[in-house]
């Protein structure tokens, strides 16, 4: 008698339809010219004020817009709304995280080649967002000075997924006791190499050389598109 | 606590295939990384739940941890992490940002009825 179990040998990425929707997101801001980057952080670390700031420091400069995950409420879009640029709230209702399909939806009634760079700012959480790729080019993870310095040691997922750590409320760092070292030791050991910016979204410390990296970023894709466009019209 | 909708879609997946091969699954394989972002208990709890009134109900869900292997450039080797707080070589201490597995989040077999 046999008692082995029949076994059929099957590979499926359980978040296969995520990782497709996810990838044609990234071809298409590829092909617009456009630079996707996605916020992840607890509740409460700053995101928001972050972004406000941050729209309405590129405003003049490039055309910016967000989109803003929350469980309920639309007091993050109206707060962004402030900063007069494109602004669009996700209600993910009990949903902990955005997922590809969600950003999706949420652009289909904008031009993406109207936009430089597009902010997608994730449910605060830093446990099951580190799982969705929402087909952004790069992902911050911002850490607060008043959560303390060994947040990414805690979660080391999300810190392992992102591209690069800004430290907020800086100017609340003496009063906490902020130790800068400790935590940028935290950020380097569970991802070696990741660029850490300080920053304060209420005095602006720090926020032109964080914005400076965005900037940057989206002027290396616009060489890339520049260099993509030159091989498709010599071939 | 997104291990339910990520129990949701291995029962989806695997319900899918046993109603293309007309089989009876009595248990699902999975790969889980150490990098996946999703919790092995938590997971566990929820696919019994996600089984419940499908075709799938009863069924096991048999998780094989994948732990994190990175590769080394001065050992010039992959190497398995001994803690996911430290990305640095075990046995030279090198960092080592180059991930190569662990966040597997794979079905990978599918155990049949005979």
């Amino acid at each position: 008698m046999n008692l082995q179990p029949r076994m059929l040998e099957v590979r499926k990425n359980v978040l296969k339809q995520n990782d497709v929707i996810a990838r044609a997101l990234r071809d298409r801001f590829r092909a617009q010219g456009t630079l996707a980057v996605s916020l992840v952080s607890s509740p409460g670390a700053g995101k928001t004020t972050f972004l406000e700031k941050a729209l309405t420091l590129l405003k003049p400069h490039y055309r910016v817009a967000a989109l803003v995950g929350d469980l309920a409420t639309e007091n993050d879009a109206l707060r962004l709304a402030r900063s007069k640029v494109p602004v669009k709230q996700i209600t993910t209702g009990t949903l902990c995280h955005l997922e590809a399909a969600m950003v999706e939806h949420a652009l289909e009634d904008w031009n993406l080649d109207q936009l430089d760079l597009l902010f997608v700012e994730n449910v605060g959480n830093l446990v099951c967002p580190a799982s969705y790729d929402l087909g952004e080019d790069l992902r911050l993870v911002l850490l607060s000075v008043t959560e303390g310095e060994d947040k990414p040691l805690k979660y080391p997922t999300i810190f392992n997924s992102a591209d690069a750590a800004v430290i907020t409320k800086i100017d609340l760092a003496a009063a906490v006791e902020f130790d800068e070292l400790a935590a940028n030791a935290n950020i380097q050991a569970v991802r070696p190499g990741m660029r850490v910016f300080k920053v304060s979204a209420k005095t602006d410390e720090g926020m032109d050389n964080c914005l400076q990296f965005l900037s940057d970023a989206l002027a290396e894709r616009s060489r890339k598109n520049i260099c993509l466009d030159l091989a498709a019209s010599a071939s | 606590m997104h291990e339910l909708s990520i129990a949701m879609s291995i029962v989806d997946m695997a319900q899918e295939e046993a109603v293309r091969r007309k089989v009876h699954i009595d248990a699902v394989h999975l790969e889980l990384g150490a990098l996946s972002g999703v919790v092995k208990e938590a997971l566990l709890f929820s696919y019994e739940v996600a089984c419940g009134g499908t075709p799938l109900e009863g069924s096991r869900l048999v998780v094989k941890d994948i732990p994190i292997e990175v590769y080394c450039q001065t050992c010039e080797m992959p190497k398995t992490l001994k803690s996911m707080q430290w990305f640095c070589c075990p046995d030279c201490g090198t960092q080592t940002p180059q991930v190569i597995h662990g966040k597997e989040l794979t079905i990978t077999a599918l155990e049949l009825r005979q």
